[in-house]
């Protein structure tokens, strides 16, 4: 039996290492005795050894400066029986971290599965790297939320691109092929400077990781804050499909497998970046911390895909699991722990980018990019075989070994040249977390900021004003059109992409021959939730729900994001758990489960919090995505009719926050009976072709929806709003349960009866006229398609430079998207663009047809951010 | 028998299902061709899909011009062999020196998809014989690297010989030289086209169907039934 050289091989980057998989590695080798063999020449053994540890009981240990509390290392001591060695007191710090023992949350998150209704499409739920859903007999699919917030803010391109590759892993660890992702950002005021930073960079880092990785970015949410300031809200979400029997579980089961790490080398990047970046609030040090961040690269992560989906469907696989925050530290614990064996790891044969790496930072690298798998040995070669066709580095670091005859689990002992650094429980580090039930008290302002009602402010009463409100309304940061966004995310690629943003939900298809697909949006809304968490969480919830049933789907699981701020102010506590218990109520009343999520605390600055976050994202099933409904208007004379009560609901609305800068009062009532109702009414209307458009109603209520619904594809509407309830309140309010659907002239009767049966109230507001290119309320004002347009689409060019968004092209907004006029370019072929006296080609001229009236083209020349 | 049309994946091909698929809706098989293997397994035509192929490490394209398949695949392309480039696959033709010119960052700097109308400027290729003159089309366009440069001779070239076979409508996404989505080569047998053909071949997923036509020009052309300049089209089907 050989030891390998201490100096890890160099290895060219697309070669699978060979001698280190020749043959399984040397574990049954003895820690002594196999001193004297290993070439000790890179440095000074001077390494913490568990032997050294157990000599040495009064050496001093930073343990305070790694996150771990007094009783915390008391307790390790306790586990080990003696103190830690360096490599060891890392991975407790890590696995101990709130980022991966979720220790202050985990007595709320019982809520998900003590309430989940019974459902019998869950094939894994919570606890798994993401919740599993089945679709039909043969399909499932898989989708889960993330948060990538703190690095985002340190880094925004490598934070927000990285925190997409890793919810692509928990979804490819599951037996997946991910097929899109979406992206909730929230970020601090937009005309912040600091948000010119950090918005353009994470904008470009999803873009920039997502499309090279070939899946389409299909929804998500864009809003601006000042509350996210110092704290940027980065959620990635993924989706993947699998067949039902490719599911994949974690578990290192079967003692002498193989473990194989695949993908990627390991760096010192991320380093520290769980237990310091994720674990504490930020402070002026942030800037130091900069180096660990993670750094990704795509391209391996594509390689990384395409052979893990070949291994499965090979089966050559026992267990998987991706390699994210806590890195190697992670996979190793969770995996023995899962299956309640140990495990003997030689880290040196882990492939490094520095070969001066010491065990501690091979443990606790977040390099991107990894995954650790179990393999028969009589698989191995097979494994190799396709890791080397893909050009992935893929190297055999351990060998799965038996339980302890007198425990449950098994011990994990890692080994670094020879002598054992670690020889600890694995459900030590990964099940047996400290928990806390920490403090909460209601926050004491809430009283007095429930009380402060936006219903009380001074409204827009003519004509004129109601128009005004409405402009600038439509060109908020958070209502305008988010073209400077998506343009930059590919929406395309894979082929099933069957809506994207802007719409209500994103619709995949995942079976080109049956045409069943699924729907799925992500909602949160920080202001409802700050004003009253409990039914905040709800009010998310309920808002997912209904983006995904007027799209046509027929919702069936959820999961979520819980950003929050510090565990330990007892305030931020209760809103927490008031949004888990509000979340959880919601889901039961739904009848849909919770299938998995994250909590992402310290989203705060000094004592300032974020307002709570909760991001609820719902999957609903769509049994022919031909039958998916879109939100635009796209054929003259369809009655307009709105669905829903509309109350008087102002308060923490868009509309108080934009012209009075207003947060107070109490959210708007949830009536999930009304959700319900509404969303079955929904199915029944796309199954049976009763509408051809609809849209919900949500932030900036019905005015809102009505613009987009009109710009989508530049058809008009006349609007004649019902008598009684002020038209303000109308346009403005933002009662849930509502949407606005077009009703193809004829079927009215049939839609309404159909309302009248599921107790849907409704109401006729107008038609579709493309010819009045115009939006126009009766009796009350009018404003054309290019105001419209202009208005909406304006805004963030203007503020982050236009480069992403020179217009012209939507000059006919009619002809931008659904049928081009063969008028609408009239370039001469030998026409030359302009050259910039530099040399350089100008800003490409916008071709516009002659009669294009005040085209927005001119609205990018102003802010050109090219320099 | 239907025509055989191969679609070759590279370490990072993205679009490549993509383009099997119209290929199929188009009527013929498609024959998935694997980068590190030189022989092209007897296919009537090839497309080179889109993607990021060996991560844009270097310059777009410029590794997987060097792949066992490109060296085959170049000299059959020379024999008449119709090759259909989108995206990167038009950057690896400019790298293998099929097509001239290359193809630079977005002016803009940024990565950018939208629904992008063109106008055919030449009926006269493997992949546009089924187009009419002058038919405007929308397609997808979705690139970070698509502003096409040439030398100013090599434009007046291009244009002289018709050989500018798409055009961007209503705004340059890209900053392309002479609002170029497409180019071909003499013969009219390798085409590269920056926009994506193969994202609009279905009504529920595309902007339009428009790019069938692309797909559908190669099978008339392999039939025999293109109208291809004198000349230009000395071996249409390869053996």
């Amino acid at each position: 039996m050989t030891t390998e050289p201490a100096t890890p091989q160099p290895a060219p980057p697309v070669v699978v290492e060979g001698p280190a998989v020749d043959q399984p590695p040397a574990v049954e080798q003895p820690a002594a005795g196999g001193f004297a063999d290993v070439a000790i020449d890179a440095e000074p053994a001077d390494v913490d050894t568990v032997e050294r540890a157990a000599g040495t009981p009064e050496e001093s240990q930073p343990y305070a400066e790694l996150g771990l509390q007094d009783d915390e290392y008391e307790r390790i001591r306790e586990i080990l029986g003696r103190r830690p060695t360096q490599a060891e007191l890392a991975m407790y710090s890590i696995m101990w971290s709130e980022h991966c023992s979720y220790k202050s949350s985990k007595v709320h998150l019982r809520q998900f599965g003590e309430k989940a209704p019974k459902s019998d499409r869950m094939l894994a739920g919570i606890g798994e790297n993401a919740g599993v859903v089945r679709i039909t007999d043969e399909l499932a699919v898989t989708f889960k939320v993330e948060s990538h917030n703190h690095p985002s803010f340190v880094e925004p391109y490598q934070g927000a691109a990285t925190g997409v590759g890793g919810i692509v892993r928990d979804i490819l660890a599951m037996g997946a092929r991910p097929v899109a992702v979406m992206d909730p950002l929230r970020f601090g005021a937009a005309d912040h400077p600091d948000t010119a930073r950090v918005f353009p960079g994470v904008v470009a880092g999803i873009g920039g990781y997502g499309n090279c990785l070939g899946l389409p970015n299909i929804g998500g949410e864009v809003v601006f804050d000042p509350c996210y300031q110092g704290n940027p809200l980065v959620n990635a979400l993924s989706i993947g499909v699998l067949p039902v029997s490719r599911l994949q579980n974690k578990a290192a089961a079967g003692v002498g497998n193989v473990v194989i790490l695949m993908g990627a080398k390991t760096g010192r990047d991320g380093i520290g970046g769980v237990s310091v970046l994720a674990s504490a609030t930020f402070d002026e040090e942030s800037e130091q911390r900069r180096p660990s961040v993670q750094v990704g690269d795509p391209f391996i992560e594509k390689l990384l895909i395409e052979s893990c989906l070949e291994i499965y469907d090979a089966g050559l696989v026992t267990g998987i699991q991706d390699l994210g925050g806590a890195g190697l530290t992670c996979a190793l614990t969770e995996t023995a722990a899962a299956a309640g064996t140990g495990m003997r790891v030689e880290l040196e044969k882990v492939p490094l980018r520095e070969a001066s790496m010491e065990p501690h930072e091979i443990l606790a690298s977040e390099s991107q990019e990894r995954m650790l798998l179990i393999i028969e040995p009589a698989k191995l070669d097979a494994v190799l075989a396709i890791a080397d066709k893909w050009g992935v580095l893929a190297t055999a670091i351990g060998v799965v070994t038996e339980p302890d005859p007198d425990a449950k689990s098994g011990r994990l002992i890692i080994t670094w040249r020879g002598q054992i650094v670690v020889d600890a429980p694995p459900g030590s580090l990964a099940d047996d977390g400290p928990v806390y039930a920490r403090p909460m008290r209601e926050p004491s302002d809430l009283i007095l900021l429930q009380a402060d009602r936006a219903e009380t402010l001074p409204r827009p009463a003519t004509p004129g004003e109601l128009r005004q409100t409405l402009l600038t309304m439509i060109g908020s940061p958070n209502l305008c059109d988010k073209s400077w966004v998506t343009e930059q995310y590919d929406r395309y690629v894979l082929g099933n992409t069957v809506l994207a943003q802007p719409e209500d939900a994103g619709v995949i298809r995942i079976d080109e021959e049956s045409g069943v697909g699924v729907a799925i949006s992500l909602d949160g809304n920080g202001r409802y939730a700050r004003l009253d968490p409990y039914n905040g969480a709800k009010l998310a919830l309920a808002e997912s729900y209904r983006n995904v049933a007027v799209a046509g789907g027929t919702p069936i699981a959820v999961t979520n994001c819980l950003n929050f701020g510090s565990p330990e102010d007892p305030g931020v506590m209760w809103q927490f758990a008031e949004a888990v218990r509000g979340l959880a109520d919601g889901c039961q009343e739904l009848g849909i489960p919770v299938t998995g999520g994250n909590v992402s605390f310290y989203n705060q600055t000094g004592s300032v919090a974020i307002h709570p976050t909760p991001v609820v994202g719902v999957l609903g099933l769509v049994e022919d995505v031909n039958a998916r409904v879109p939100m635009g208007f796209g054929s003259d004379g369809d009655v307009i009719m709105l669905l829903g009560e509309t109350r008087t609901e102002l308060s923490g609305s868009e509309w108080a926050w934009v012209t009075h800068q207003h947060l107070g009062g109490q959210p708007p009532k949830v009536d999930l009976a009304a959700e319900r109702a509404l969303a079955t009414l929904m199915g029944q209307a796309a199954r049976s072709g009763l509408v051809s458009t609809a849209h919900d109603l949500s932030d900036g209520g019905l005015a809102q929806a009505l613009v987009e619904s009109c710009l989508r594809r530049g058809f008009g509407a006349q609007i004649a709003l019902p008598e009684g309830l002020d038209p303000f309140v109308q346009l403005f309010s933002e009662s849930t349960a509502r949407a606005v659907v077009a009703v193809p002239r004829g079927h009215e009767k049939a839609f309404a009866a159909l309302c009248d049966e599921q107790g849907v109230p409704w109401s006729a507001l107008g038609v579709v006229d493309s010819a009045s290119r115009s939006l126009s309320f009766r009796d009350l004002f009018s404003v054309s398609m290019d105001e419209l347009r202009e208005a909406h689409t304006a805004t963030l060019p203007r503020l982050f430079g236009a480069a992403a968004t020179d217009a012209g092209a939507e000059a006919d907004d009619a002809g931008a998207v659904a049928a081009p006029s063969p008028k609408a370019a009239e370039t001469t072929t030998d026409a030359e663009p302009a050259t910039g006296a530099d040399g350089e080609p100008a800003e490409p001229e916008p071709v516009q047809s002659a009669d294009a009236p005040s085209a927005p083209g001119g609205t990018d020349q102003d802010g050109d951010a090219r320099g | 028998m239907s025509a055989r049309v191969g679609v070759v994946t590279f370490p990072g091909s993205l679009d490549d299902g993509d383009a099997a698929r119209a290929v199929r809706l188009a009527g013929a098989e498609a024959v998935r061709l694997w980068h590190a293997d030189a022989d092209l397994h007897g296919v009537d035509a090839v497309v080179l899909p889109g993607g990021f192929s060996y991560g844009d490490y270097l310059r777009c394209g410029a590794i997987a011009r060097f792949a066992p398949v490109m060296q085959t695949l170049a000299d059959a392309a020379r024999g008449g062999l119709p090759v259909l480039g989108i995206c990167n696959g038009f950057q690896i033709l400019c790298e293998a020196h099929l097509l001239p010119g290359a193809l630079t960052r977005n002016q803009h700097l940024h990565f950018r998809n939208r629904d992008q109308m063109l106008r055919i400027e030449s009926t006269a290729t493997a992949f546009t014989n089924g187009f009419e003159p002058g038919q405007e089309i929308l397609i997808p366009v979705k690139n970070g690297e698509g502003c096409y440069v040439a030398d100013e001779r090599t434009l007046d070239e291009l244009e002289a010989t018709g050989r500018v076979v798409a055009r961007y409508l209503q705004g340059n996404p890209n900053g392309s030289q002479r609002d170029i989505a497409a180019i071909a080569n003499e013969a009219g047998n390798v085409v590269g086209i920056m926009p994506h053909p193969e994202h609009a071949v279905e009504a529920l997923t595309g902007p339009s169907l428009d790019g069938l036509g692309f797909f559908t020009s190669v099978l008339t052309h392999l039939a025999g039934t293109a109208a291809l300049p004198a000349g230009a089209n000395a071996s249409g089907v390869s053996a």
